[in-house]
């Protein structure tokens, strides 16, 4: 039976998250001091040898990532927190924010120190206009005790854009231009925002930081899957008894997830598939439910981790029509740079809907399959090439759906 | 109501504030007015395409004319599958208007958007981006009654 660990959640419901005193008290900025007793090397090296790797969807190992920024010499460097939560199904980071936004200062600041950075940006996405006040008040109650010291934190509010969670398009956003994605390499550790050496972390991970600061790498290392360790905050949505946020370590099983914390289907009914990730993430039937869910575990099935968000759906579920709808995001949610995810978006919804109506043939099956394939290789940012997952997983695990619809 | 002139001015010397200052002036106003982008190419000195172009760009500004209280319905997935298009038409029938439009008083704009992270809770809307979630066709006139 899976038992919630709270690491990231560790101050949720203990503190007043609008009282820095709280979170003080609780150890807080401790992790902060110490690290700046340490050399910025000592530092990095701690995030890196805990193995902590991004919790944004991408699962890059955090401290590889500071140590470009440190190793890149420039005048000005930034750290940027991606709270562009756009994942449909996901509010985990919102959870974070709201609940305990000190532990996201702190990690940043820590990764300011390491690499040399005295000015950091929390990019919010602009429906949290209320966590955007959460941020700025925990940012004032900071400044005012002194303990960021010279890092200085700024919240930018992002406006509707799902593209922007990619992090060039996110740099582009602050910059105040249009949220499109940049060519890469450079990365931004090397040339991001301005041009300057820019580590981009999503909100969990930096709320990872602190803690594995206190507690040390190796602490940190034993918990979950060995190749990811650690916990994953996940956030359950859809026919599910429990909807709600938890947090588990990461060798769990889906099963665990769905079942053992989710409490299983809602209403009594049977389970049909579950999404994890966000809406770009494979669909799972139950002949998977006992894969671990950790990055690699889930890659091996051909599904993601991405988000953390677990969209359960039952047995009365049209999942072509729900397939349909996904498409429909990804065609509104392309930022039209690329044209292989301009068109191929465009075209996807097309064929979906025309599969939905029950006017689709084999033929139109089969021309998904192979658009899906070249968006996959083809499109120049992480959204283009993941918009046809939940087409391609549905139609290698649920293929009697598309079956059952065709003309 | 603050012009959006003295908003603009407020962010101009902020590094890439352009959209912070659309921000202020659509919190002001509950949308942008042309003229605002005119002006904020201007401040900004950049051209009036790159102006509107950002404006355009994201799906959470609006330049022209809406209604005082803007009313968005989530269709991501998860709302989909929870019951959005019912939301919608109790939306539609209570408001006396399709989604897209704005009621004659000019209190309510129906919009459509994606998803605004409260899935514990769909399926869900936003008024002026406050979020209200599990919304019943029953629940609808009470929520509509607070504006």
């Amino acid at each position: 039976m899976a038992e919630e660990m709270r690491i990231v959640l560790r101050n949720y419901g203990k503190i007043d998250p609008l009282k820095i005193e709280d979170y003080i008290n609780a150890g807080g900025y401790k992790s902060l001091a110490k690290a700046r007793g340490l050399s910025q090397i000592q530092v990095i090296d701690e995030v890196k040898n805990s193995g902590l790797r991004g919790r944004g969807g991408a699962g890059f190992n955090a401290g590889m990532k500071w140590s470009f920024s440190y190793n890149t010499p420039a005048d000005q460097k930034y750290v940027v927190c991606n709270a562009d939560e756009g994942e449909p199904g996901t509010y985990k980071d919102r959870i974070i924010m709201e609940n305990d936004p000190h532990t996201v200062l702190e990690g940043m600041a820590i990764c300011g120190y390491a690499v040399g950075a005295t000015k950091g940006y929390i990019y919010c996405r602009g429906e949290y206009p209320y966590v955007v006040d959460v941020l700025n008040k925990a940012i004032t109650q900071a400044k005012a005790q002194g303990v960021l010291g010279d890092f200085d934190i700024e919240v930018r509010m992002g406006a509707g854009a799902y593209v922007c969670g990619e992090e060039t398009a996110l740099l582009e956003s602050i910059e105040g231009h249009r949220g499109e994605p940049r060519f890469k390499p450079p990365f931004p550790g090397v040339a991001g925002l301005w041009g300057k050496p820019t580590v981009v972390n999503n909100v969990e991970t930096f709320a990872n930081i602190p803690i594995i600061l206190e507690k040390g790498a190796d602490w940190f290392k034993g918990i979950g899957a060995p190749k990811y360790p650690g916990t994953k905050v996940f956030t359950l949505t859809g026919d599910v008894v429990n909807k709600t946020v938890f947090e588990l370590p990461t060798n769990m099983t889906i099963r665990d997830v769905v079942f053992g914390m989710g409490g299983g289907v809602a209403g009594g009914k049977k389970f049909k598939a579950v999404q994890i990730g966000g809406t770009s993430g494979g669909f799972i039937p139950e002949s998977m439910l006992d894969t671990q869910v950790d990055f690699d575990s889930m890659n091996a099935i051909g599904a993601t981790l991405g988000s953390g968000a677990v969209f359960v759906m039952d047995e009365t579920t049209d999942l072509i029509d729900v397939i349909e709808r996904i498409t429909k995001f990804f065609e509104h949610e392309s930022c039209g740079k690329c044209t292989p995810c301009r068109e191929g978006t465009k075209r996807m919804h097309e064929i979906l809907k025309k599969i939905n109506s029950g006017k689709g043939s084999g033929a139109d099956i089969a021309i998904t399959e192979r658009l899906g394939q070249v968006m996959t290789r083809a499109c120049l940012c992480g959204l283009g090439q993941a918009a046809p997952g939940p087409v391609l997983t549905t139609l290698k695990n649920f293929r009697p759906d598309y079956n059952a619809k065709l003309g | 109501m603050a012009d959006y002139k003295e908003i603009i001015s407020a962010y101009k010397d902020l590094p890439g504030g352009i959209i912070e200052a659309y921000h202020a002036i659509q919190k002001e106003y509950s949308y942008i007015p042309e003229d605002a982008v005119v002006a904020a190419a201007q401040a900004f000195d950049i051209s009036k395409a790159r102006a509107y172009g950002v404006a355009t760009f994201y799906s959470y500004l609006k330049v022209g004319k809406r209604g005082k209280n803007v009313i968005r319905i989530c269709e991501s997935a998860p709302c989909h599958v929870a019951g959005a298009d019912k939301v919608v038409a109790a939306l539609e029938k209570e408001l006396g208007i399709k989604m897209g439009e704005t009621t004659e008083d000019g209190k309510f704009t129906l919009e459509f958007t994606e998803c605004v992270g409260q899935c514990q809770a769909t399926p869900l809307i936003t008024i002026n981006s406050k979020p209200y979630g599990d919304v019943t066709t029953e629940k609808i006139p009470g929520i509509i009654a607070e504006y």
